[in-house]
């Protein structure tokens, strides 16, 4: 939503994107523009730490903040998908372990929020993740080994963004939150209806991209959802150093956005914020701003030591709030996964981990010549030079290896 | 929603590209025929004009470029031309303008973005080394980036400080991004048409006290030999790209120049022939591919050289130069390669800057000083 009583912004299509959802809240419900762009009042949530619904008066949801409970089918599919990605994370920590990669930032405890990103999106939109959403990008159907290249350490990126429209895994925290909003801007100049989710975490709020990527959204009035994994900790920097703001999703309202909290390990949950939030930005709403409240279980990668930072009493108390453990009894208990299926979806699980120890455990053959191929559409004089330089160099280190096997 | 604009058919695209060259000949027959006083500004802004007209992914954005037509005026006219989904102002933010482009880019356009001034580009600096020079190498060409950041550059125009500064080495030293920067009105026209048409990330260094700069240039002939070569296909945008110029001709000793600093190099080079001295003048043209064969030509012909730049000479393009030709000319060379570049000081205030700027006087010294006795 943009805030359009003050200072209208512009519209750079000639429709004017109609902005029903605001409109009809700030109608139904006698509220404010403001009411309806901060966030409610409470965190979204619809099963608790033990795997209950709650009740619909205790979900957080106020008038204007109201969400369905997703569809038997999705949430089935989503389950499967949060087993694949805790297996995922864990094989790939396990990989590291074993030397086959240089480094895995994990998601264990997150996968909630990288199923729900993945879900709520059709084959048509694109999403920007960071290096922390492997699994989000592998719950888009890219293949596993392709996504892990960027940590085999082989090439920085094994996956083909334009097919998956799924952007580059960006380590530089933020600067894909304006690759998201430009290519929301291409798409809606065009007359597209693609929905971009650009995504990044609590510490990366205060880089000066997070502010531009949020802004040219809001005054462009483009369909881009920022999703930020609030996961308390910027490596060891905890959250109340970044931003003292009554919460990230607050931010929203200073761009002219509406912005949504909502359980972070709770993916039914966040599956309705998002799914209304695709709903809405594809209807032309312009962005809008959802925090996840969640929790990095493990270090914030094989390098480092949490222990330095932070109690393990305070990691023991989200491991009660585990989003995979929450989902599996809530769908037994409502009837809808039995013995069976649970053991299909492990099945699947263990298939995916194998294809990642298959595909890591090769060693796979670097080219040095791949070195100057890229740089450019074309090599340059100069890098043809180097080229060459660099295989003459490689043809006397092989004339002389086989030289002195010979004596 | 505007149906007529469409996917660039040569870059991350799937649909094939709306090219309209009916209409820059329309545009063309507006013009009076034949070689006519033009200044750099209008080359520039004539190319702008002609890259919307042929390819309706070319996209133009910045600070002020919409209704003013930009502060140098480079891109007036535009948005009244092909509308304000063409040609539009951005929230004051070159992270958030660069960044942008990236996106739009990888979804099929062909951005060129103006960064206001040479100083105010710094906040996009990061985009610009992290995904503009990377994506390409990153992604084994699977993303291409042909978007053109246009930067006016240097000084001499008694500007306040943040307006005079020259980036080009920054941008230069950076793998993977092309540099142009053109010295004469018509190869404003020219470099800019075949920096939109090239499928690599260009960074277009504009010599802004050259704006007003008026040559005798044929438009309509340079457009038409332009639109010939984008017909022909594979070969767009390769015409200048790694070709320096022999801007004058001369047999005893060799300037090498790029931007700005061209025209100060003629006029040294003509003052030096009043006093029987032949110096040939090169334009680089292109830093990134830089033409080691046409500037090796000339230092092996003359045996002297000098390298002229605004920018500071410490670890600069020209330092880089220097060094390139040292290492193909050793043998040829009557003299150690002499620099005359600004002084290893930020950009001075408008009062001190004819002490700092390369002048005739300076590169005349320099050339006095090439071992001539013997």
């Amino acid at each position: 939503m943009t805030i359009s009583a003050d200072h209208t912004a512009p519209d750079t299509t000639s429709t004017t994107a109609p902005d029903n959802a605001l409109t009809e809240a700030v109608k139904k419900f006698g509220i404010t523009v403001e009411d309806y762009m901060l966030p409610a009042r409470h965190q979204i949530q619809m099963v608790d730490p033990d795997g209950r619904l709650k009740p619909e008066g205790e979900q957080g949801t106020q008038p204007g903040h109201e969400y369905p409970v997703p569809g038997d089918k999705e949430l089935l599919e989503a389950y499967e998908r949060l087993v694949v990605g805790r297996r995922v994370n864990d094989q790939n920590s396990a990989l590291v372990r074993q030397g086959r990669m240089a480094v895995y930032p994990s998601s264990h405890g997150q996968e909630a929020c990288q199923v729900a990103a993945a879900l709520c999106l059709s084959d048509g939109d694109w999403m920007f993740p960071t290096y922390r959403d492997a699994v989000a990008v592998m719950t888009r159907d890219v293949d596993p080994v392709q996504v892990m290249t960027i940590f085999r350490g082989d090439w920085h990126g094994g996956y083909d963004p334009l097919k998956y429209k799924v952007g580059i895994q960006c380590t530089p925290l933020t600067t894909q939150l304006l690759h998201a909003v430009g290519v929301a801007h291409a798409a809606k100049l065009r007359g597209e209806d693609t929905v971009v989710l650009a995504m990044c975490g609590d510490g990366a709020t205060s880089e000066g991209d997070f502010h531009e990527a949020l802004n040219f959204a809001a005054v462009f009035h483009l369909p881009v959802i920022f999703f930020v994994q609030n996961n308390k900790y910027a490596i060891s920097v905890p959250l109340a150093h970044q931003s003292v703001a009554p919460s990230l999703a607050h931010k929203a309202v200073g761009y002219g956005m509406a912005g949504e909290r909502v359980d972070g390990n709770d993916v039914v949950a966040l599956l309705a914020v998002l799914d209304r939030a695709v709903k809405l930005a594809r209807e032309g709403s312009g962005p809008l701003l959802v925090e996840a409240n969640t929790y990095r279980m493990q270090a914030h990668t094989n390098a480092d030591d949490d222990t330095r930072y932070r109690e393990s009493a305070e990691v023991a108390e989200w491991r009660a709030k585990d989003p995979v453990n929450r989902m599996r009894t809530y769908l037994t208990g409502r009837g809808l996964l039995d013995g069976a299926a649970e053991e299909r979806i492990a099945a699947h699980a263990e298939d995916v981990a194998a294809q990642l120890r298959e595909g890591l455990s090769e060693d796979v053959p670097v080219d040095p010549q791949e070195l100057f191929r890229h740089v450019f559409a074309q090599p340059t004089p100069q890098l043809k030079e180097q080229s060459a330089m660099l295989a003459d160099e490689l043809a006397r280190d092989a004339a002389s290896d086989s030289k002195e096997a010979g004596k | 929603m505007s149906p007529t604009i469409t996917t660039s058919s040569e870059a991350n695209g799937n649909v094939s590209a709306a090219t309209a060259r009916a209409a820059a000949s329309a545009a063309a027959s507006a013009e009076a025929a034949g070689p006519q006083p033009v200044t750099m500004a209008k080359a520039l802004n004539t190319a702008l004009s002609d890259a919307m007209h042929a390819d309706s992914s070319v996209l133009v954005f910045g600070e002020d470029v919409g209704m003013l037509g930009g502060v140098f005026r480079i891109t007036d006219g535009l948005t009244a031309t092909f509308g304000e989904q063409r040609c539009f102002d951005t929230p004051l933010a070159e992270s958030g303008i660069v960044g942008m482009a990236v996106g739009m880019a990888i979804n099929g356009m062909r951005p060129v973005i103006e960064m206001q001034f040479d100083a105010f580009a710094y906040p996009a600096f990061e985009q610009i080394v992290s995904h503009v020079a990377k994506m390409h190498n990153r992604t084994k060409g699977m993303v291409k980036l042909p978007l053109v950041i246009r930067i006016p550059y240097g000084g001499g125009i008694g500007g306040v400080e943040h307006h005079c500064d020259s980036s080009e080495s920054y941008y230069a030293h950076t793998a993977g991004l092309k540099v142009y920067t053109p010295a004469t009105v018509a190869d404003g026209y020219r470099m800019l048409r075949e920096a939109i048409d090239s499928d690599d990330p260009v960074i277009f260094m504009e010599p802004k006290k050259m704006y007003w700069t008026k040559d005798s240039v044929d438009l309509g002939e340079l457009r038409r030999l332009h639109e010939d070569t984008r017909a022909e296909g594979t070969t767009a945008g390769r015409n200048s790209e790694g070709k320096a110029a022999v801007a004058r001709p001369g047999t005893d000793a060799t300037l090498i120049a790029y931007g700005p600093s061209v025209p100060t190099a003629l006029a040294a080079a003509e003052a030096a022939a009043l006093e029987g001295r032949s110096l040939e003048v090169i334009d680089v043209r292109t830093i990134v591919p830089f033409d080691d064969e046409t500037v090796s030509a000339s230092v092996r012909k003359t045996g002297r050289a000098v390298v002229i730049a605004e920018a500071h000479g410490f670890a600069s393009v020209s330092s880089e130069i220097v060094a390139r030709v040292q290492e193909r000319c050793f043998h040829y060379l009557a003299a150690p390669i002499r620099r005359v570049t600004g002084f290893d000081v930020p950009y001075p205030a408008p009062k001190l800057e004819k002490y700092y700027l390369p002048g005739v006087d300076r590169i005349l010294d320099a050339v006095d000083d090439l071992q001539w006795e013997n």
